[in-house]
Formats: structure tokens, C-alpha cells, sequence
């Protein structure tokens, strides 16, 4: 599904990650865990293909496909879908329309029919109920005025209705408060299978708890430097980062 | 003197002028004849130069009637709004395509010609009142040429449902025109209605539009005045909306700003009486080379009046656009507030703003904000929306629309609003895939 070799990645003259290899097959759901400024976040936003981080070498395949080369939207149209750490508020753009047009590219992409106004609210519905979705904030601009809790819910809803075969979940726990984060994992939980990839970038274990991953990984300083199963991840909540961080050096 | 002034003063001299109102007309002539155009020396036209107005020979006199066809007219009306509707072809009123009969009482709308015949005693009473001719040789040219316009008079106590649709409607005809139509609005005590000004060229049209409308509010009159200047894109358009405000009195002012090659619109408010309230809303929208220059100015006369401004401008190719908006709070206007917000976005390195909010304050207690922002869309909203699979294009788009929107969707009356946001679509790039994100 998605093969990281050597990555290397700059913000201006930063370097930030310095040859990240990572391999995620279908099915797995794999955490990436790390202190802050280890390059967790820019990963995940080089996946999605932001500006301003400037790819020096290595490469990224996805699905046969040289996911560099592709703009962010065709990123999304073949199935990527990144789960912002700070969703942004879009004043004038319905938060409705926006998952309605995103739906039916996806869909136009893949050749199949786009579904009308009724089709897509059947949809929608189902989906709502799994993040406990407020009707009302379906017909707002797009996060504008959600709580942080509810942004976040918004995002993982997006995820379910567009389905990607990989996602990319950047410190969605940050933030939210113990059943915010239940009701999130178990959003993400409901999208588990065979087919579908995820990548949770995390700071801290608790989301783990909810979430089980595969393959755990520790970041630091641009590069995986440790890999375990979910044990790893336990590791680290009792013994911090550091004492990872001197067995690597 | 300057060979086009002279044209105009032939012009002048060619057209009849033996009534009531003559001398008004002459002393104007006379003025405008003694400033000329402004020049961009002087502060109030420091970014807007009006020399290729004024190398153009225009003709005042619009002789031959040009045909317009109802299916012309009817592209350009409002499709499902129920309105009283005044229709002017190239300056000239038009009968045929006005539909003023079945009236209400309380209610006069009628070319400013007829009024000047019938209504003599209110004209006498009003015009030339509010826009003073030594303001600006604009206005004093206006004056000079009073024949063709609206008159709005509605009776104290009238509510007028009917939305009152004035349509300046602009065509090629032989050689260039210059129009001056001058609208007089006279709103008695607690009356109410709905008045918008369209100014509407067809084909790329050459002419010069320089209107003048004076509207004045008596205790408790709420008027909501909506000015489209949708004209053609060779055309000089100069506008002038002079207001002046009784006690408890509010104006609504929308001034939307699309077309136009040299565009100043001019609107000066005057809160003269305790409670008056002034909204004041305006959206331009420019491309290639347009020039197009807001000026306001709001007096604060009186104690405890009320302003609310707010301009938004959306500027992209080699366009130019200026904001000029004066609060003035005059000495002893205490307990007023006064706001005044300009936001403009850039969609190319090449369009050019110049913004300047001016408070001028002269008494103590009072509550005033003012500020202008500049700026490109929003790279994080942008990749957010590219991150849904929306296509960098519409997303740009998008984004735009949502931006110019802000002040639409405020608009209370729907089919205004409907009518307005589809304009603002129109001038899109993507306005098909907006249409469709929109209207779902």
C-alpha cells in the first residue's frame, strides 16, 4: 500500500526528516509515535502533499504510484485522506457541500456515477451517527465555531463518509477530553479492515489504548528508530523517550 | 479652456432650458466651467485620475433613441422579484419599458422631467439640497444637465412593498454618450420601501455615466437602497449618493461595484438628527485593467447616531481599486458609535489596492473601530480543501466566492441576495462548478 524509503524533507534550510523508511500493507493500522519536533507532523503533511516542505530525496510509493508527484487533491482522489491536527475554519463554505463535492470527485475519479442530493444524504446519515454527529453542524461553514472536540469529530466523519483506503490521522487525540476521544476511536475502529491502511501519529499512548495497533514506531530526529508490536507503545509511556533515544545514539 | 469642456458647454447651449429650473441648471454649467475636471493634486482624488473622462468628446445630447427589445430588458430584470420599475435606454426615459401604472397611493415615481413639471413646489423644496454642486464638478455637471431621472416621493406613514427598480440601461449608439441622470428620493416621516439603482451596459458599449442621487429620510423613514453598477467594461461610470438622515431614520446602503472601465462611487452620508443610523455596505469585484474608487464619507452630527461600515474588495488581474472611507464625529455628537471595516483580497500580483479609513473625532464619549485588511487566500484553508478532493481551481474559487459572500449573505431580502450571488458567481473563474457547489 505505502513504501517510505530514505526520506528526506526540508522546511527552508531545516531539515527535518532525515531517511524515514516505512512500509504499511494493506489491513494494518500502524502508530507513529515520537516526541515533539521529531518530524511527526511533517510526515504526515508530506504524505498529503502541503506546500512549503521541500522533498530532497527518497522516494514514496503508493499504490504503484509516486505519491510526490501528485497534487494533493489526486492524492485524495486516490483514496489518502488526511485527518488535520488543527482543522481549519473555512467562513462561507458549507460544511455539507464541501463533503457532498468531495464525495462524488472521489467517485467521478473512480468511474463511477456521482450520487445526487438524496443518495448522499442517506449516506451521511448512517455516518453521523457513528461520531455522534450534531445535525446543526452539518449546515455550518465548514469547523467554523466547532470546540475543538467537535472539529476533530468533524474530521474523523469526513474519513468515514469518503472512506479512504489510507488514512492519516495527525494528533487527533490532542485535545480532546476522555469521551471525546472514545467516541473518535471508535469512529476510526468502525473504518478497521482488510483493505484499509491507517497511520495514527501520536505524542502519547492513551489514544493506543482505544486503538490497537499493529506495528508501533518510534520517531526521533527524522528517522524510525525503533519498531515493535503494541507492546512498544507501553514501553514508552513508562520509560518517556528519552531512554529510546540513548539506546539509539 | 479645455477644448471637451467646451464641448459640453455647447452641448449645453444646444439643449432647451426656459423652465423653472434654468437659472439652477446655468449657475451649475457655470461652475463646472470655472473647475474643470478634478486633477489628481487634490487629496479627495489623489489615486483615481479622470483624464481619460476627460479627453473623451462625449455628446450630452442623446438624440436618437436607440431600440432595445423586450427580451434585452427582460435579460437584465430581476426574474422573480415583483417590482415597480423605471427604465431609462441610453439616459433617455422609456416608457414602453417601464411599468409604472397601478400605483399605490402614498407613492410617486415618475422621470424627473414630469416631475419637474408636476411636482414643483417638493423639487424646489429638495433637489440640489443634499449634493452640493461646490463639492464636486461632477455633481455640478450633473446639475447642469437635470432632464431625465427619478423621482421618488413616498408619503409619510407608506409602506411601499414593491421594491422600486430604477434601470439605467446603456447600448452602442452613434458616438460616445454622456448621461447624467439625477434621482431625488424624498422619504416622509415612518414611511418605507426598497429602492435599487441599476446600471446596466449592454455589448462593450462606450459611454460616460455620471449620476447623482440625492435621498433624504424624515423622522423615522427607513429606506434600504441598493446600487448594481453592472457597466460595460469601456464605459467611465461616476457616481454620487448624498443622503440626508432626520431623527430615528436608517439607511440601508448596498453598493455593488462589478463593471466599468473608471469607476468612482461617492456616497456621503449625513446623520443629522439624534438616533439616525447609517449601514453602509459595498462589494467590488475587478479584473484587467479596471480602476474602481469607493469614497464615504459619514457625518456624526448629532448625539447618539449610529454608523456601520463595511466594503469588501475582490481584485485580480491589472486592476486597481480604492477605498476612501471618512467618519467625521462632530463636536458635541456625543453617545454616537461608529464602525468601519475594508477587507480586500488579491487574487494577482499585478492588481493594486490603496485603502485609508479616516476617523476624524471631535467629541469624547463615543465608541468608534476602524481598520483594513489586505491580503491573498488562505494557503491552509486552500490545502484543506485540496485534501477533500477539490480540485485547485475551484478550490481558489471557492474560497473567493465565500469571501465576497460575507457581505451578501447579510442581505435580508432574498431575491436580491439570490440575484446578487449569482452575479458574484458570474464573475468567477469557475462559475459553472461554484453554481453547482452552491445551489445543491
Amino acid at each position: 500500500m505505502l513504501n517510505i524509503q530514505n526520506l528526506h524533507a526540508k522546511i527552508g534550510n531545516k531539515e527535518i526528516l532525515k531517511g524515514l523508511n516505512l512500509n504499511v500493507n494493506a489491513g494494518e493500522v500502524h502508530a507513529i509515535m515520537g516526541p515533539n519536533g521529531s518530524g511527526k507532523s511533517t510526515l504526515a503533511n508530506v504524505l498529503a502533499g502541503r506546500n512549503g516542505y521541500d522533498v530532497t530525496k527518497g522516494i514514496v510509493e503508493y499504490e504503484d504510484k509516486n505519491l510526490l508527484e501528485l497534487a494533493p487533491e489526486e492524492r485524495a482522489w486516490a483514496g489518502l485522506f488526511l485527518a488535520f491536527q488543527y482543522p481549519v475554519e473555512i467562513p462561507g463554505v458549507n460544511n455539507v457541500y464541501l463533503l457532498k463535492a468531495a464525495v462524488n470527485a472521489v467517485r467521478k475519479y473512480r468511474g463511477e456515477t456521482e450520487l445526487d442530493a438524496v443518495e448522499f444524504l442517506g449516506l451521511i446519515k448512517e455516518k453521523m451517527k457513528i461520531v455522534k454527529m450534531k445535525d446543526d453542524l452539518l449546515n455550518r461553514s465548514v469547523n467554523e465555531g466547532f470546540s475543538g472536540g467537535e472539529k476533530k469529530r468533524n474530521e474523523i466523519f469526513q474519513m468515514s463518509v469518503l472512506e479512504p483506503k489510507l488514512a492519516i490521522l495527525d494528533e487527533t487525540d490532542s485535545g480532546l477530553d476522555i469521551d471525546a476521544l472514545k467516541i473518535v476511536s471508535e469512529g476510526v475502529n468502525s473504518l478497521r479492515n482488510e483493505e484499509r491502511s491507517i497511520i495514527l501519529v501520536t505524542h502519547y499512548q492513551r489514544l493506543l489504548d482505544y486503538i490497537k495497533p499493529d506495528h508501533v514506531h518510534v520517531l526521533s530526529n527524522g528517522k524510525i528508530i525503533k519498531s515493535g508490536g503494541p507492546e512498544l507503545a507501553l514501553e514508552l509511556e513508562e520509560k518517556g523517550y528519552d531512554w529510546i533515544k540513548e539506546k539509539a545514539a | 479652456m479645455n477644448d471637451n469642456i467646451q464641448n459640453y458647454v455647447s452641448d449645453f447651449e444646444r439643449l432647451k432650458n426656459d423652465d423653472w429650473f434654468a437659472e439652477s441648471r446655468y449657475t451649475a454649467l457655470k461652475l463646472f466651467k470655472e473647475s474643470g475636471f478634478p486633477n489628481s493634486k487634490l487629496e479627495n482624488w489623489k489615486y483615481t485620475d479622470v483624464r481619460p473622462i476627460k479627453r473623451k468628446s462625449f455628446s450630452n445630447v442623446s438624440e436618437v433613441t436607440v431600440s432595445v427589445s423586450a427580451e434585452e430588458v427582460n435579460a437584465i430584470r430581476f426574474d422573480d422579484l415583483d417590482c415597480i420599475e423605471i427604465v431609462f435606454i441610453n439616459g433617455m426615459f422609456s416608457k414602453e419599458h417601464s411599468s409604472l401604472s397601478a400605483l399605490d397611493k402614498g407613492i410617486v415615481v415618475e422621470n424627473m422631467l414630469d416631475a419637474l413639471a408636476n411636482d414643483k413646489d417638493l423639487l424646489t423644496k429638495h433637489l440640489t439640497k443634499y449634493a452640493n454642486d461646490n463639492v464636486s464638478p461632477f455633481i455640478a455637471l450633473n446639475t447642469a444637465f437635470i432632464k431625465n431621472g427619478t423621482f421618488i416621493n413616498v408619503a409619510p406613514n407608506t409602506l411601499i412593498e414593491k421594491p422600486i427598480n430604477i434601470l439605467y440601461l446603456s447600448k452602442e449608439s452613434n458616438g460616445a454618450l454622456a448621461i447624467h441622470p439625477r434621482n431625488l428620493i424624498v422619504m416622509g416621516e415612518n414611511s418605507e420601501a426598497t429602492i435599487i439603482e441599476s446600471y446596466i451596459g449592454l455589448d462593450n458599449a462606450n459611454y460616460f455615466t455620471n449620476s447623482v442621487t440625492e435621498v433624504t429620510l424624515s423622522p423615522s423613514a427607513n429606506l434600504k437602497h441598493y446600487k448594481i453598477q453592472q457597466e460595460s467594461l469601456n464605459a467611465y461610470h461616476i457616481g454620487n449618493l448624498n443622503v440626508m438622515q432626520g431623527k430615528d431614520s436608517k439607511l440601508e446602503s448596498h453598493s455593488i461595484s462589478l463593471g466599468g472601465a473608471l469607476v468612482r462611487n461617492d456616497i456621503h452620508g449625513q446623520l443629522a438628527a439624534e438616533g439616525a443610523e447609517i449601514i453602509m455596505n459595498g462589494l467590488y469585484m475587478t479584473g484587467n485593467k479596471q480602476h474602481v474608487d469607493n469614497h464615504t464619507r459619514i457625518d456624526h452630527l448629532k448625539p447618539r447616531t449610529l454608523s456601520t461600515e463595511n466594503y469588501r474588495g475582490v481584485l485580480n488581474g491589472k486592476s486597481r481599486a480604492v477605498f476612501n472611507g471618512k467618519v467625521i464625529v462632530h463636536k458635541d455628537a456625543q453617545k454616537i458609535e461608529a464602525h468601519q471595516h475594508n477587507a480586500n483580497l488579491l487574487l494577482s500580483d499585478d492588481a493594486e489596492i490603496d485603502t485609508k479609513p479616516e476617523l476624524e473625532i471631535y467629541a469624547d464619549d463615543v465608541k468608534c473601530t476602524h481598520g483594513a485588511t489586505v491580503g491573498q487566500l488562505d494557503q491552509n484553508m486552500l490545502f484543506y480543501l485540496r485534501s477533500r478532493a477539490i480540485d485547485e481551481e475551484t478550490a481558489r474559487s471557492l474560497l473567493t466566492y465565500a469571501f465576497a459572500d460575507e457581505l451578501i449573505s447579510n442581505i435580508s431580502f432574498a431575491p436580491i441576495r439570490n440575484r446578487l450571488e449569482r452575479l458574484v458567481i458570474g464573475q468567477l473563474p469557475d462559475a459553472a462548478l461554484i453554481r453547482e457547489f452552491t445551489n445543491e
